[in-house]
């Protein structure tokens, strides 16, 4: 287990994140890296969970949320943000909506070979939206998580948090 | 059936001080508004994310009642939405549906199995708690203070006639005088919170 916190991005980690930028709602649809970190942050008071059933639904949500004085974060994995296209295009860059969305790497293998096409497409679908993103793999990955608050603060744009630890870590 | 116009003429003596996102009736509302800077028309961002943007706006503001015109188009895509709305449950949130059967922006094509679909059952079976349906305006028009007098959420579809327009697009009249940017920051300033 020693070794686990030292390879993985933990659930209590994100958490801490999540809890140091102050976000209030966390609007999401689970996927294959989040399950232990869905029973910490529905034990986090200062946390409500919105679920969606299709990914696309996060944006005009968080979009209503952040217009209205709230601090949305959107948790939902690459296959997701995929099918989230003209949501992001209208709900969160066209109304200026500075979210950070965590996005669960399915298929990230970061050893050069990728046999999952969610995994091929993820990157040029961030790049093809000119979306700024942080790759997140472990714990000492996690600052990055801090940093892409800030940005989308700054530049009321979405940012991309790409978590890259698929089946350990958020799934123990 | 029931014009856009006539169905939120009906409303506006019930709105109070309730924050109005009036979707695909934006265009008939900003007309009829008398309070713009609690107006919400964002024209249409992306389709089938009104519902989306009400509810979160519902779970931001709790104490403000948040009321929205959608549209039958915009929720058969985002039937789903319906779900999340109903497990949030915000006591705050009025949903009315302007039914018309068609793309109207697009030149009046009909949506999927426009005539047999029943939207107020749609919205019970996902688990909300109230529904109903009107075809009438007086029907409505009697029923809204006990619809708006009760918490939320619930949701109300209205059969209107469809308005079809069939010019392109880039020579259509711009109905709506403040840019998104403007609509959320007058928002934002009438309920007293932060750029």
């Amino acid at each position: 287990m020693a070794e686990a916190s030292t390879v993985a991005l933990s659930p209590e980690t994100v958490l801490a994140e999540m809890k140091k930028n102050a976000v209030s709602h966390i609007v999401w649809l689970p996927d294959s890296e989040t399950n232990w970190l869905y029973l910490l942050m529905k034990a986090e008071p200062s946390l409500t969970l919105v679920g969606v059933s299709r990914e696309g639904h996060a944006c005009s949500i968080a979009s209503g949320l952040a217009a209205g004085g709230a601090r949305p974060m959107i948790l939902i994995q690459n296959t997701g943000l995929q099918e989230s296209g003209d949501s992001l295009r209208g709900w969160l860059l066209g109304m200026n909506v500075g979210v950070v969305i965590m996005v669960g790497y399915r298929g990230w293998t970061r050893h050069g070979v990728t046999t999952d096409t969610a995994a091929t497409y993820t990157e040029p679908f961030i790049n093809a939206y000119g979306l700024s993103y942080y790759l997140a793999e472990n714990d000492a990955d996690a600052p990055r998580i801090s940093v892409a608050f800030e940005e989308a603060e700054k530049s009321k744009r979405p940012v991309v948090v790409l978590v890259g630890d698929e089946y350990h870590g958020f799934n123990r | 059936m029931m014009r856009i116009a006539e169905a939120l003429a009906a409303f506006k003596p019930h709105r109070g001080d309730a924050i109005v996102v009036p979707g695909r009736g934006g265009r008939y509302w900003v007309e009829l508004t008398d309070n713009e800077k609690m107006d919400v028309p964002l024209g249409d961002p992306a389709m089938g994310g009104h519902a989306g943007f009400a509810l979160g706006l519902a779970l931001a503001q709790p104490k403000r009642r948040v009321v929205l015109f959608d549209s039958e188009g915009d929720i058969l895509m985002s039937l789903g939405m319906l779900t999340t709305i109903a497990e949030q449950a915000p006591a705050n949130f009025y949903h009315f549906l302007l039914d018309n059967e068609v793309y109207a922006t697009t030149g009046g094509q009909p949506v999927p199995n426009a005539k047999n679909v029943k939207y107020d059952r749609l919205a019970l079976a996902a688990g909300y708690p109230r529904a109903q349906a009107f075809d009438k305006l007086d029907d409505f028009d009697r029923a809204l203070p006990e619809i708006l007098g009760r918490p939320g959420p619930v949701f109300v579809a209205l059969k209107v006639y469809p308005e079809i327009e069939n010019a392109p697009i880039g020579s259509r009249v711009r109905w709506n005088r403040r840019s998104r940017t403007q609509v959320i920051a007058d928002l934002r300033g009438e309920i007293g919170i932060g750029s």
